[in-house]
């Protein structure tokens, strides 16, 4: 038993095998209990994590924020959307989704990994409010309005003729969101992590260590695109359609809102805001309903709560709810450390302090904004 | 070359509207340190505001002077409630503010008025001047619009240059502690600095919703573009937020006009990039070595 304690301690990549085959016998079994509309809340759930594991690793190891996952989610779509129409099998066409983002997520990574703050926040932003017009410009490629149709999955016949479809597509979001968290997981902690933390916390100390900053911020960019194309694509599969009206900007602000409850640079928060993301629209209609609020009031109300969250959680508590159960788990056992279930070591981007002298001289940051690696 | 006369001149009415929304934004930037990417969302509220004041029977300018005053009032309370705590914080808070900001007042839009578009009138006649047979499509109404828009610049240019109140603005923001000791309301400063700011994006909010129309998300655009001009000018700058606004009202003008409207934000994102790229701090800041 010690040895097996002392191997999962010491390897990541058997930590991380143990965690997805946990969660994957859990989901597999849980699935089994659920309705057929708990099932389509779960597959939700599973393809807004993936995006929303992709942003927090964005923000936790790179102190990146990006507006522009909700038009990356996009591009995941529309590719198995025409890939699916064009005879593709499932997981191929999931491959490429995460494929053809991730290549679009160079050249954005690269461009923004020039960029600080609200640069950053601007580049993207227009990215997600430009992007999905381009489904309007060329209507004959992408449908226009419309948007795609798809074929729903079929589950394999050795499931039983009666095995649900929602339950199928459910396995199938787990399992992309079991390999974004395989993926993650080994990545923030492998040197790969360690340079990007080390970029974050202090971009001159890293690049006398020798680390090119520019090309850390790009990969960190490029791999959070490809978990959001992932998710994308999972959503065409989903969901069936494939439109632009699915990309609007609230889909980025709301995204936003998930990691920023769940806390920036978690893992497990990942998860909190994906439960967001799935039962918010639930409560609020039931609100809604119970209150007999009128279809404008209902319609808006998620929205107002994301708004709220933003602003709740920059002024009240920065670290969102893992960091807030981790803090309570800290005071709970002071003496352990380093266990399995600790999440994401990189702390939240907004908990680490400024440098101060960027504080003391007073307008830096005009300046700051082109920290280029020369 | 009646369409390029044409689009030089809507480019140019356009513009002075993005060359309003990047003063709100630069005004914002240069007192806090803050890019208020709930700039969009409250112009948006105080049109609907002005919009309600005259569908309720108030006249055009009675509406302009009321989203004028809900700006100030707006921006007011929304720096000194929600943003003073982030001042200091690091940059990603008051980014992620300013969005929750956005995301909240556009709800609470859509809950009191609804998510479709209305019309909203505009001040003078829409028809175009007609020279020598031909109609343009510049209005009377972009004439207002340009002039009003170049009013304001100028009461703004005169108010930081020449009276003792502008002074003291610029003294908090650029030197808050100094200022404080010689007794300026550093405090009060910044929250009159976004109130200013406030009242401008709403002016600008009245003068684009005739062309735009009046919804919770018909304004997004407009801020992507405002951003866009205030960091062509330098994003530190007045004069080169106006000339910012104009470079880039006349840009996605041809852009609109030879390859379609549906590409305009893309563009403006293309043209942000290249600035960012070649000339990080602007095309008008005065150039200077960062800090490290």
């Amino acid at each position: 038993m010690t040895a097996v304690r002392v191997a999962l301690r010491s390897s990541t990549l058997l930590r991380s095998l143990l965690i997805v085959v946990v969660a994957g016998l859990v989901l597999l079994l849980g699935s089994d209990q659920l309705s057929s509309y708990r099932d389509l809340q779960l597959a939700t759930g599973a393809y807004y994590f993936c995006v929303l594991a992709g942003l927090t690793v964005l923000a936790g190891s790179s102190g990146q924020i990006s507006l522009g996952h909700g038009a990356l989610m996009a591009v995941g779509a529309y590719t198995v959307g025409k890939l699916g129409n064009a005879g593709w099998a499932l997981v191929p066409e999931l491959a490429a989704a995460a494929v053809v983002t991730l290549i679009i997520g160079i050249p954005v990574g690269a461009a923004a990994s020039r960029l600080r703050g609200p640069y950053l926040a601007g580049a993207t932003l227009a990215f997600a409010v430009g992007l999905p017009a381009l489904a309007d410009r060329f209507p004959t490629a992408f449908g226009g309005e419309n948007g795609l149709t798809l074929n729903p999955p079929t589950p394999p016949a050795s499931l039983g003729v009666n095995f649900p479809l929602e339950r199928w597509q459910a396995w199938i979001a787990c399992a992309g969101a079991l390999v974004v968290v395989f993926v993650f997981y080994n990545l923030t902690r492998s040197g790969v992590g360690r340079a990007l933390r080390a970029v974050r916390d202090d971009e001159i100390a890293a690049s006398l260590a020798g680390l090119r900053i520019g090309r850390w911020h790009t990969l960190a960019f490029t791999l959070s695109a490809a978990a959001a194309g992932l998710g994308g694509g999972l959503l065409a599969v989903v969901t069936g359609t494939v439109a632009p009206g699915a990309f609007p900007l609230q889909l980025s602000l709301m995204l936003l809102a998930g990691v920023v409850i769940g806390g920036l640079g978690s893992l497990v928060g990942a998860v909190w805001g994906a439960a967001l993301l799935v039962f918010l629209p639930n409560w609020t209609n039931d609100l809604a309903s119970s209150f007999s609020l009128s279809a404008n009031v209902a319609h808006n109300l998620p929205l107002a709560v994301y708004g709220v969250v933003l602003i709740g959680a920059m002024l009240v508590w920065p670290s969102g709810i893992q960091g807030a159960l981790r803090a309570v788990g800290r005071a709970a056992r002071p003496a352990l450390g380093g266990g399995i279930g600790t999440g994401a070591q990189a702390s939240a981007a907004p908990e680490t302090p400024p440098p101060d002298d960027a504080r003391a001289t007073a307008p830096p940051e005009a300046s700051a904004k082109t920290r280029s690696e020369s | 070359m009646t369409k390029f006369i044409d689009l030089t001149l809507s480019g140019i009415s356009i513009g002075a509207i993005y060359a309003a929304v990047a003063l709100a934004l630069v005004l914002i930037w240069r007192s806090t340190r803050i890019v208020n990417f709930a700039q969009g969302a409250m112009l948006m509220f105080t049109t609907f505001i002005a919009s309600a004041v005259i569908n309720g029977g108030g006249s055009y300018a009675l509406g302009l002077v009321v989203a004028l005053a809900s700006g100030f009032v707006l921006g007011a309370v929304v720096e000194r409630v929600v943003v003073r705590p982030v001042e200091n914080a690091p940059p990603l808070n008051a980014v992620i503010l300013t969005l929750g900001l956005y995301t909240l007042i556009v709800a609470v839009a859509g809950m009191i008025w609804g998510n479709t578009p209305r019309s909203f009138p505009a001040a003078f006649s829409l028809r175009g001047y007609r020279v020598g047979g031909t109609n343009l499509l510049f209005t009377p109404n972009d004439t207002f619009i340009v002039l009003v828009v170049i009013g304001v610049a100028a009461l703004l240019a005169l108010l930081f240059r020449r009276t003792t109140l502008g002074l003291r603005m610029r003294a908090a923001a650029f030197a808050p502690e100094v200022a404080r000791l010689l007794g300026v309301r550093v405090g009060r400063m910044l929250t009159l600095g976004w109130a200013l700011a406030a009242a401008t994006g709403a002016l600008a909010g009245v003068l684009v919703a005739p062309s735009v129309f009046l919804g919770p998300n018909n304004f997004d655009p407009i801020l992507i573009s405002g951003f866009v001009a205030a960091v062509l000018g330098g994003l530190d700058s007045p004069p080169g937020a106006v000339v910012g606004g104009l470079i880039l009202g006349l840009a996605l003008s041809y852009v609109s006009g030879y390859e379609g409207s549906s590409l305009v934000p893309l563009a403006a994102l293309v043209i942000l990039m290249i600035v960012l790229m070649i000339r990080p701090t602007g095309l008008f800041a005065a150039t200077r070595e960062r800090r490290v």
